[in-house]
């Protein structure tokens, strides 16, 4: 019981650095969403309910927009088509917990806390793994909803001149430097990289999934070459 | 757009979203995943972040910007050569917004 506790608590310990990206993330969503027209309770309920930021601000651009009720559904969920990607990534580690306890964590799963969890399960795999998710999960989410609830509030009143939203770029370089292990990680992160710019005029967000997919393509590629390559050299 | 709507567009997002995230962990073990789908997950969470990452630096406000006023790409990039040479997330926002700061001052001065 006690490294159960013991790797929830490193879970959200590894997390706390990125949590500089999720205060004014989750604050710019509330503010957002008062700009658009939104009550600071439905802001709060919108952040609380949805808890995806990305969609979240997608969404609230296009309600000031006048856009069609299904379309605004239809763009956040093909923006947030990523979590299948990240929930087939952690399943494996979850599969001995029982459904009533991971299913609250799968809902709370974020961008951040996959990126955190997945770096540390590919340098050191915790004894709990599952335990580990939960931390980084939780920590995120609750930080998440006290932003929110504080940027409803207070957020009108930081300029955005600041650019605090520039941190989550940065936060995610480094994410993403973390996360390449060898030459086709690398492949697979220029690929997906300039697709993603090259696409970025796509509707829906739909450049994102594309450039992930591609990027993806382009490592196993470049896995198979090297391997045929290592293996002639062993002949 | 009125409170019904509002909170039952939520609701949906939130519904569908939820299936997405849930979607592998609840089937993993019950439906089998496919061999062929192991190998390419290793190369999710980098393809990922770079998708997100690099049109936020070249696109900021949601153009093509690669000139020299382009104060994002440029803290980006010292971002970056933090990030590769510490691979830590602080170090890298730390020095990157500062850059950042710095050369917004630079610009507007």
């Amino acid at each position: 019981m006690k490294s159960v506790h013991h790797d929830f608590i490193t879970g959200a310990r590894d997390t706390i650095p990125i949590l500089f990206g999720v205060v004014p993330f989750a604050m710019i969503c509330s503010v957002a969403a008062i700009n658009v027209g939104l009550t600071p309770f439905e802001a709060i309920g919108m952040s609380f309910i949805v808890f995806a930021g990305a969609s979240q601000l997608a969404v609230l651009q296009l309600m000031s927009e006048g856009t069609l009720w299904l379309v605004m559904v239809l763009t956040a969920w093909v923006i947030n088509l990523r979590f299948i990607m990240y929930s087939a990534a952690l399943a494996p580690h979850l599969e001995k917990e029982a459904l009533p306890r991971k299913a609250p964590f799968a809902y709370i799963l974020s961008d951040q806390a996959f990126g955190v969890t997945m770096t540390r399960f590919s340098n050191a795999m915790p004894s709990k793994p599952a335990y580990y998710y939960y931390g980084s999960a939780a920590i995120v989410w609750i930080t998440w909803q006290i932003s929110a609830v504080t940027g409803a509030f207070l957020g009108t009143l930081i300029p955005q001149s600041w650019g605090f939203d520039f941190v989550f770029p940065l936060s995610f370089l480094a994410l993403m430097f973390a996360a390449i292990k060898d030459r086709p990680g690398v492949v697979a992160v220029l690929v997906a990289g300039l697709v993603a710019i090259i696409s970025k005029a796509l509707p829906f967000n739909l450049g994102l999934v594309l450039a992930a997919l591609l990027g993806i393509g382009a490592g196993l590629l470049a896995e198979n070459v090297s391997d045929k390559k290592s293996g002639a050299a062993a002949l | 757009m009125n409170t019904l709507s509002i909170w039952l567009l939520f609701i949906a997002l939130a519904l569908g979203t939820f299936l997405l995230r849930l979607s592998f962990i609840y089937l993993f073990g019950k439906v089998d995943m496919p061999a062929w789908m192991g190998r390419p997950l290793r190369f999710v969470p980098a393809s990922v972040l770079a998708a997100l990452v690099f049109p936020a630096l070249t696109h900021p406000g949601g153009v093509l910007d690669l000139s020299l006023g382009n104060i994002h790409l440029l803290a980006g990039l010292g971002g970056a050569i933090v990030a590769w040479k510490t691979r830590n997330v602080l170090w890298t926002v730390a020095v990157g917004m500062t850059l950042f700061w710095i050369l917004q001052a630079i610009l507007k001065a």
